[in-house]
């Protein structure tokens, strides 16, 4: 029954979502069509800009799609920042419109590659005749070289379609919304009903359209007039689904902008993003929920104005934010952050939520109690004789760099894994000391313990509550969650989204996280 | 120097005149100061090895190729000053390749110089079915596409393309170059009677001087881009330049040959 309402949760997610990333996929296709044309017109004319032109698309190529998106934000908040200076008005620079740029970019080398390839692929002696019957240049163009060049073209645009909706996934780490919603949270929150309801969902609208278009090209060069109809019309179907969508869930829209809830693309960040949404309702105030952000666009984002709140944690906004890198105590580095950030960046911290996330290393209980070890301290005396299992960047950041500076600690071996499989190396036996994050709901769950930094290596990470320059009002409104949430009812609401058996959505564990808040409340009032 | 082959309307057709014309491509003259002058209703064949330049010569005058020296004249009218397009239109057109338009039947194809003129969709209809008569290629060919054509098929169509808007002028470039000896006859046999039908000029490029020499009234000799052999068929054969001659020799030699194998044979 609990897999029934997994699958049934998955499916309801997903009208809004398909018609959302078809309707990104398209405009970006479209706006990646707008620009190859006068390309390939201008490489007709000028074969010497082939070379050049096709190298530079495929250098675009090869740049990984997420990160493509992920390097348009923050050159459209310096586009934005330019016009709101120059012209008076800014640009978006989440959601759409980067999606919308980075696919289109992303789509531009298959259409020109086609288009190019396509035109060559004329006979000579055909374009001979051409000329030699007296067509003009545009008459030869249109009436032989493009209606023989159109399979080649058009698969390219098929290719460019397929990658399109493809990519498109990705446009939720910029906000976009689309199938992605579906497979970020899932893959963060191992709910593979999600995972797996998004991804056949985009393979699917991916093997239409590639269909639809197959069907219209054959049809328009054998003369099947039906076949091309029918290809057409599954593509104009698709899209009038879209606009008739998006017609119905504009309209009641319009009474003004909700507040915009973020979260990044993790589990404790999902549940965070509802408690905080639920609470907002409960007050009347309109609310939607954007998940699934790059860590390095969330904070932005809430600068410029694109959310409205969210939770951070103090240790990177430390370095994101103000740019420090050295590991200051607890107290100062909280005291900075509440003076800085509303200076320079016109961001209020709302509330210490109570808890930390933190980087921290941990052993199994068993171990830690047999080898007498509590702290660091004592870990770095038994350290050369233990396995590290980490996750993949930690070796990498500046938390390993202090441990060893501070404690001079070193393994006998040390291997990096995904989180999940670093978690079973501790207790399958093949690691005796993991890195964790000191909210994870695994810790309580597997009996480990988190070993204390009596020096103070460790930068803190408390969970702070952001509240962006459009909404100031949101910081009193959400004030009484200040201290609220302690380390184990944190864990627990983790755990209730991480586990595999009873799994809980992230709104289910952000509902008893408020009742847990709400009980221990009581006393005092 | 001309036999008279008397065309049906000789009025209509035209007169090319070439005036000391040349092309150059990479630093050398691939046309080199060439003068020929064709009058109105010849039928001349060009002929010369690979490379002496038949092919540009032909092209210059449908403005295919553009003189670097000299100029090339219609009826008297320096082409240079025309539009290239509109030119082309009224000089029928085909080349080796042929090049019929793979994606337009062969009715299109057909058509297709009558619909650049925008001319009526009924006569060009009519037009249409009279020129396959004419290459004798049955009318139900008419919605045929290039594809389900064999070659000799396929150049008959290239014919009817060229001569469907009625030219005066007719250019062919190895029409029947690709195809078996038994359809080049029976084509050329065709061809010589629709240019006396027509009323045209017909200028045919063919590296076969049997080709040139049985056909045409009138045959130039090309070699290095230089005229070495211009005037009747009995002309050439009498020629002592040595181009011309290595051209003659070759066939003769051949007939030879099979007439040994023959005699061989018998014994």
């Amino acid at each position: 029954m609990i897999i029934d309402a997994r699958w049934s949760r998955a499916i309801a997610m997903l009208p809004a979502r398909q018609a959302a990333h078809l309707g990104v996929s398209a405009a970006a296709l479209a706006l990646a069509i707008i620009v190859a044309v006068p390309l390939i017109m201008l490489m007709v004319a000028r074969p010497r800009l082939r070379a050049p032109v096709l190298a530079a698309a495929a250098v675009v190529q090869t740049i990984p799609s997420l990160a493509l998106l992920a390097l348009f934000y923050p050159f459209l908040l310096l586009v934005g920042g330019l016009t709101q200076r120059l012209a008076g008005f800014g640009v978006p620079a989440l959601g759409l419109l980067p999606s919308l740029l980075a696919l289109a970019l992303y789509a531009l080398l298959p259409l020109v590659r086609g288009g190019i390839d396509g035109l060559a692929s004329v006979p000579p002696e055909t374009l001979d005749a051409a000329d030699g019957i007296g067509m003009t240049r545009r008459q030869r163009l249109f009436h032989v070289e493009l209606p023989l060049a159109a399979p080649i073209v058009v698969g390219g645009l098929r290719v460019a379609a397929v990658w399109t909706i493809g990519a498109a996934t990705l446009a939720t780490t910029v906000g976009q919304k689309s199938l992605g919603d579906l497979i970020f949270a899932g893959l963060q929150i191992e709910d593979w009903a999600l995972v797996v309801t998004g991804c056949i969902a985009a393979a699917l609208l991916a093997i239409i359209v590639d269909m639809a278009l197959w069907r219209a090209e054959t049809g328009l060069a054998e003369r099947r007039w039906k076949k091309a109809a029918l290809g057409g019309a599954m593509l104009v179907a698709l899209v009038a689904g879209v606009v008739g969508w998006y017609w119905d869930g504009r309209a009641p829209a319009a009474a003004g902008r909700p507040v915009v809830v973020g979260a990044k693309s993790f589990g404790e960040q999902y549940i965070l993003a509802e408690l905080i949404a639920a609470r907002l309702r409960a007050q009347g105030v309109p609310v939607v929920v954007r998940s699934g952000l790059g860590s390095a666009v969330a904070f932005r984002a809430l600068a410029a104005g694109d959310i409205d709140v969210y939770v951070d944690y103090s240790g990177t906004l430390w370095d994101n934010a103000l740019g420090m890198n050295t590991v200051v105590p607890r107290a100062q580095m909280l005291a900075d952050l509440r003076r800085e950030l509303p200076r320079r960046h016109k961001v209020v911290v709302a509330a210490s939520l109570g808890f930390e996330n933190a980087y921290a290393l941990a052993m199994r209980r068993a171990d830690a109690d047999r080898l007498g070890i509590v702290s660091l301290a004592d870990l770095a005396v038994r350290a050369p004789r233990l396995r590290l299992a980490s996750d993949t960047e930690f070796q990498s950041r500046a938390e390993w760099q202090s441990l060893q500076a501070v404690y001079g600690l070193r393994f006998a071996r040390m291997t990096a894994f995904t989180p999940t499989l670093m978690v079973r190396a501790l207790t399958g036996g093949d690691a005796d000391v993991i890195t964790a994050f000191s909210s994870d709901g695994r810790i309580a769950a597997d009996d480990l313990v988190l070993l204390t930094d009596p020096k103070g290596a460790l930068p803190a990470y408390d969970a702070l509550l952001l509240v962006g320059p459009r909404r100031p009002d949101l910081a009193a409104r959400l004030q009484r969650l200040e201290g609220a949430i302690p380390v184990a009812a944190m864990r627990e609401a983790n755990w209730q989204v991480d586990r595999d058996a009873d799994k809980q959505t992230p709104g289910q564990a952000a509902a008893w996280l408020a009742r847990m808040i709400e009980r221990t409340r009581k006393p005092p009032g | 120097m001309l036999k008279t082959m008397s065309p049906a309307s000789p009025n209509t057709a035209a007169m090319i005149d070439f005036a000391g014309v040349t092309v150059q491509r990479a630093g050398t003259s691939i046309i080199d100061n060439v003068s020929l002058s064709l009058p109105a209703g010849s039928f001349v064949a060009l002929t010369g090895a690979s490379g002496a330049g038949k092919t540009t010569l032909l092209r210059l005058a449908n403005a295919m190729v553009t003189p670097d020296a000299g100029r090339v004249s219609i009826d008297g009218a320096d082409i240079a000053a025309a539009d290239a397009a509109r030119l082309r239109r009224g000089i029928g057109y085909a080349s080796q390749g042929i090049g019929l338009f793979p994606h337009w039947t062969v009715a299109e194809n057909i058509a297709a110089v009558p619909w650049l003129l925008r001319q009526d969709r009924a006569t060009t209809a009519a037009r249409v079915a009279t020129l396959l008569d004419l290459v004798e290629l049955p009318r139900s060919f008419a919605d045929r596409f290039p594809r389900q054509l064999s070659g000799g098929q396929a150049s008959r169509v290239g014919l009817a393309r060229a001569l469907a808007a009625a030219p005066r002028l007719l250019l062919l470039d190895e029409p029947f170059g690709a195809l078996d000896p038994e359809t080049r006859a029976s084509l050329g046999d065709r061809l010589v009677a629709l240019h006396c039908d027509q009323g045209l000029t017909t200028v045919m490029v063919t590296h076969d001087l049997a080709d040139a020499l049985l056909r045409a009234e009138r045959v130039v000799v090309l070699d290095k881009g230089r005229v070495v052999g211009d005037g009747s068929p009995a002309a050439m054969v009498a020629s002592t330049h040595p181009a011309v001659m290595a051209l003659i020799a070759s066939p003769i030699d051949q007939a030879q040959r099979l007439a040994a194998l023959r005699g061989s044979g018998a014994q």
